[in-house]
């Protein structure tokens, strides 16, 4: 197969990038743009780690090809802050100690970021399975559930 | 400790590592690219037991792209393992020369332009076997008629740990009632959520720096520096973030050996990172065991007794396993006072992937087998669980007998805490029960087997004109915050703020050697050591404020939220900033520097001291499915002085889900030595819908061997649960679940087996 052009905005900015049609999103990510904020954890689309935002919704970018993010907007951890100020959801995490090795942190971020920006007063277990297809193996979730819930109930403004 | 005022310790601190990682700033050895780099690929056997007769590597060396491959031929051959100081305990080559022992193990790696190109290469080696015969089971491989997997090992007993005291023969006969049963305890998998990987560079200068996801850069360093022949001095283990490893990365990777092992015929980069499917079937495992469990017990509820035997499934090599069956024995006696306690461990090679430590030590599976006995036991004489483990319980000033010397011990304030709460559940629902179960755990290990000639841990703190203060830890942050608990302890000691302090760990060029993470060992070992340092450098401080200030010197200095000042009267002062300016102006411009170590002395044979607790579990089953629903999991738990609070919440929940996990979820099926789930889809953690509350009563006591009063606290509460949601399924349902992890179809099978019973009655 020959390779394309994709072209596609990454945190705002416009990138061009020349690729096999087969390459993945998360590849993308990673390897051509560099930005290893994104994690990868499995090859089954099982874990989660490597979640990011295509126009706002949460999306595992090992589950996509590249090229399907043709004009579209991809956010990705290292676009959740603006101009060296952390998001409420990043804040609350540093708050609530939602995280330990950090591994799982980028996408469950992004997966956490997407459903805050729909969810209206949601209830625990709302927010229990908007991060079920992320996978942490340390923190038992319980921190990241309160720390998503605090943004929730407003306590976090954005900056 | 509410009788101590702490400024720093037990307040909310934010994780030192945390913008880091929730910014994606955070870079791990996963990530790490070098300018020409190559890609590794290993080649893995898919026989159980075969000998190698011959790799044919011309195919794959002629692909284009491809720059070397290498097999066991290309290496020195030494057979390592973690335990050093034992020749026989290393028994492993990373690439095998003569044979392969398990399904997995690697054979060949390759080192490509493109990890595509490697990929490609792997199909192009031809590898020609001889299958031998092969035994996945210890009690089959123990017996005489089976294969030998390594030779000269009889029975294939890879090691074996015999732990007694007392009269046993004698207690037992004191016993009124004794009961025996059998248990069978599985394997887990790690499951880190970053799997193996290395980077290696080698440099024509001859010396190697090593990316390495670790839990002891030092280890790595050693093992690396051994197998390769190098000086340990011309290695560098570089091990800036690492995603989790649960007592499953202290030992030497096929991804840190191979990648060195070509960068070194190379000169150039080359990274090797596992797939989750290698993670899953070729970095060790949980030891799986089988318990055999006698008790004798009086009809008041004294302990008079216990005999276990216990064979685990070690898999094809040692590694950290020779440790697990000790501390298997050692923590099925806890956390009670026995009259007479013996305990024969074997471990048994089988042609398996080996078995390791992993989080809890072979605790969990010591406590799955003694805590529900216990319950089984006060059920079958009418005694009250909670009263009979207040009895037998551990209390301050006990000593195991040539074991362990016991000085802080709030188990029976965790005892009362969860009866208590226990009681305020009042009558449940059908189908729904409470389980208990206590236990304690070290607070690192007393033991050398690596034969470290340094001291277990070190820490130097220097101090610059601002007075900010470089801490350098060999200790290794893996996730659990160690390097935040170090720098609270250091802003703690110095009576300085958490943000003066920048904690350098991970990377042997620059920190102190260190045993690293494992056995619940760093706040304790590495914590002590750097309160040292920090003591060290105050020191140096506050002789010089004597001069400054022109006081008696039969006056207390100290500093505190850096305020420099007489402790009887702390209006009179100085500010520490101005301190540090003007004692390096006195000194010369010397640095202010501050060293501090802890090597353990006359402190048993295990550790320095213990944590302990008890927990319940809230579990709901669903009789026609045989499914479980956990409704809450709450502990009562003596960690000693809590330092790092956000920390300490966290390493809680985070052991009560991998702990539930094990309990009900996890399972390690194999079928000829090949495992049946290696990957996420089939492979079941717990997911956030699954996790309940697990809530915390914190047990003030204070751990005179302990930094500030501290021990163990993450690692231990892997050891309660399963034994806790058994206790709660007997309690809901009247069924014994001997078998881990406690499946639907366990549930379902033991249900039915309960009917029939009933039936013939
Ligand atoms: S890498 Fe695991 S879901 Fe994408
Ligand atoms: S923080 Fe380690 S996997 Fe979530």
């Amino acid at each position: 197969m020959e390779k394309q052009v994709l072209r596609f905005k990454v945190n705002g900015d416009e990138y061009e990038v020349f690729i096999h049609p087969k390459t993945l999103l998360v590849e993308v990510i990673r390897d051509h743009l560099g930005l290893t904020g994104t994690k990868r954890g499995c090859e089954t689309v099982s874990c989660g780690a490597c979640t990011v935002n295509i126009n706002g919704a949460s999306v595992k970018s090992c589950s996509v090809l590249a090229v399907q993010c043709e004009g579209l907007e991809v956010t990705t951890v290292e676009g959740l802050e603006k101009d060296g100020k952390l998001s409420p959801i990043q804040r609350s995490f540093l708050d609530h100690g939602s995280f330990q090795c950090g591994f799982c942190t980028p996408g469950m971020l992004m997966s956490a970021t997407a459903f805050i920006s729909e969810a209206k007063n949601p209830t625990k277990d709302q927010i229990k399975e908007s991060i079920e297809g992320n996978i942490c193996r340390c923190t038992g979730y319980n921190s990241i559930v309160r720390a998503i819930e605090a943004v929730t109930a407003g306590k976090y403004k954005e900056e | 400790m509410s009788h101590a005022k702490y400024n720093v310790i037990n307040t909310h601190v934010h994780n030192i590592d945390g913008v880091a990682k929730v910014t994606g700033r955070a870079t791990y050895t996963f990530d790490v690219k070098l300018p020409g780099m190559l890609y590794g690929k290993i080649l893995r056997s898919p026989h159980a037991h075969a000998k190698i007769k011959n790799i044919d590597t011309s195919a794959a060396m002629a692909l284009p792209g491809v720059k070397i491959v290498v097999t066991g031929k290309d290496t020195l051959g030494v057979k390592q393992g973690i335990w050093r100081r034992y020749e026989e305990l290393c028994d492993e080559q990373v690439l095998p020369l003569e044979k392969v022992r398990y399904i997995g193990e690697p054979v060949a790696a390759v080192a490509a332009i493109t990890e595509e190109i490697a990929e490609a290469a792997l199909d192009l080696i031809e590898v020609d076997y001889e299958v031998l015969p092969a035994v996945y089971e210890p009690l089959e491989a123990i017996k005489k008629e089976a294969p030998t997997i390594h030779e000269g090992v009889e029975r294939n007993v890879n090691v074996t740990r015999h732990i007694e005291w007392g009269d046993v023969d004698e207690a037992f006969e004191e016993a009124d009632y004794i009961r025996e049963d059998w248990f069978k305890c599985s394997g887990q998998a790690h499951m880190c959520m970053e799997t193996r990987a290395a980077v290696s560079s080698f440099t024509p200068d001859g010396k190697l720096t090593c990316w390495a996801s670790t839990q002891s850069a030092y280890y790595t360093q050693g093992l690396l520096a051994g197998v390769l022949g190098l000086r340990e001095g011309d290695v560098r283990v570089l091990a800036p973030y690492v995603g989790g490893g649960f007592g499953g990365k202290f030992e030497l990777d096929a991804a840190m050996f191979t990648s060195a092992v070509m960068s070194m015929k190379l000169f150039k980069p080359v990274k090797v990172c596992f797939t989750r499917e290698e993670d899953f079937i070729a970095s060790k495992r949980r030891t799986p065991m089988f318990y055999y469990v006698r008790t004798g017990i009086k009809k008041d509820g004294t302990f008079c007794a216990r005999e276990s035997r216990m064979f685990s499934n070690g898999g094809a090599y040692t590694g950290m396993g020779a440790t697990a069956l000790y501390l298997s024995g050692f923590f099925h006696s806890f956390p009670y006072k026995w009259r007479g306690y013996r305990y024969d461990g074997y471990r048994v090679y089988t042609n398996t992937l080996p078995s390791t430590s992993m989080r809890g030590f072979g605790a969990p599976q010591a406590m799955f087998c003694s805590e529900q006995q216990i319950d089984w036991i006060c059920a079958d004489l009418g005694l009250d669980p909670f009263e009979v483990r207040r009895k037998n319980g551990h209390t301050e000033g006990y000593e195991v007998p040539g074991q362990a010397f016991i000085q802080s011990c709030g188990l029976e304030q965790c005892i009362n805490e969860i009866e208590k709460w226990v009681k305020s559940k009042g009558k449940l629902p059908a189908n729904r029960g409470i389980g208990i179960s206590s236990c304690g755990f070290m607070s690192g290990g007393i033991f050398n087997w690596f034969d470290s000639p340094y001291s277990f841990s070190s820490a130097v703190v220097t101090i610059n004109v601002d007075g900010t203060v470089e801490l350098h830890v060999g200790c290794q942050d893996i996730g659990q915050g160690s390097n935040t608990t170090m720098a609270i302890i250091a802003a703690e000691t110095l009576g300085v703020k958490v943000e003066d302090i920048r904690v350098h760990s991970g990377d042997t060029a620059h920190c102190p050697a260190d045993l690293g993470a494992w056995g619940s060992r760093q706040t304790l070992m590495a914590g002590n050591a750097v309160k040292m340092a920090c003591e060290d450098a105050k020191k140096q401080l506050l002789e010089f404020a004597y001069a400054e200030m022109g006081i008696n010197i039969v006056y207390d200095l100290d500093i505190k939220d850096r305020w420099a000042h007489i402790v009887a009267r702390p209006e009179r002062g100085l500010p520490y900033v101005d301190l540090v300016k003007k004692a390096l102006r006195a000194k010369d411009g010397q640095r202010i520097m501050g060293r501090g170590y802890y090597t353990p002395h006359r402190k048993g044979m295990i550790s320095p001291a213990y944590s302990y607790m008890m927990q319940a579990v809230d579990a709901e089953i669903d009789p026609e499915t045989g499914k479980i629903k956990i409704h809450e999991v709450m502990t009562a738990h003596d960690c000693g002085q809590p330092i790092n609070q956000l920390g300490l919440i966290g390493q809680l929940e985070g052991a009560a889900s991998m702990a539930l996990g094990y309990a009900y979820l996890e399972d390690m099926p194999m079928e000829d030595g090949k495992l049946m789930n290696p990957n996420l889809v089939d492979y079941k953690v717990i997911k956030a819908p699954e996790m309940p509350e697990a809530g915390i009563i914190e047990i003030d006591t204070f751990e005179p061997e302990g930094p500030y009063g501290a021990k163990e606290a993450g690692e231990g509460l892997t050891n309660p649960t399963a034994a806790a949601l058994g206790n709660a399924i007997y309690n809901a349902m009247g069924i014994q679940m001997k078998e881990l992890p406690i499946t639907p179809e366990r549930v379902l099978k033991a249900l039915r087996e309960k009917k029939e019973q009933e039936a013939q009655k």
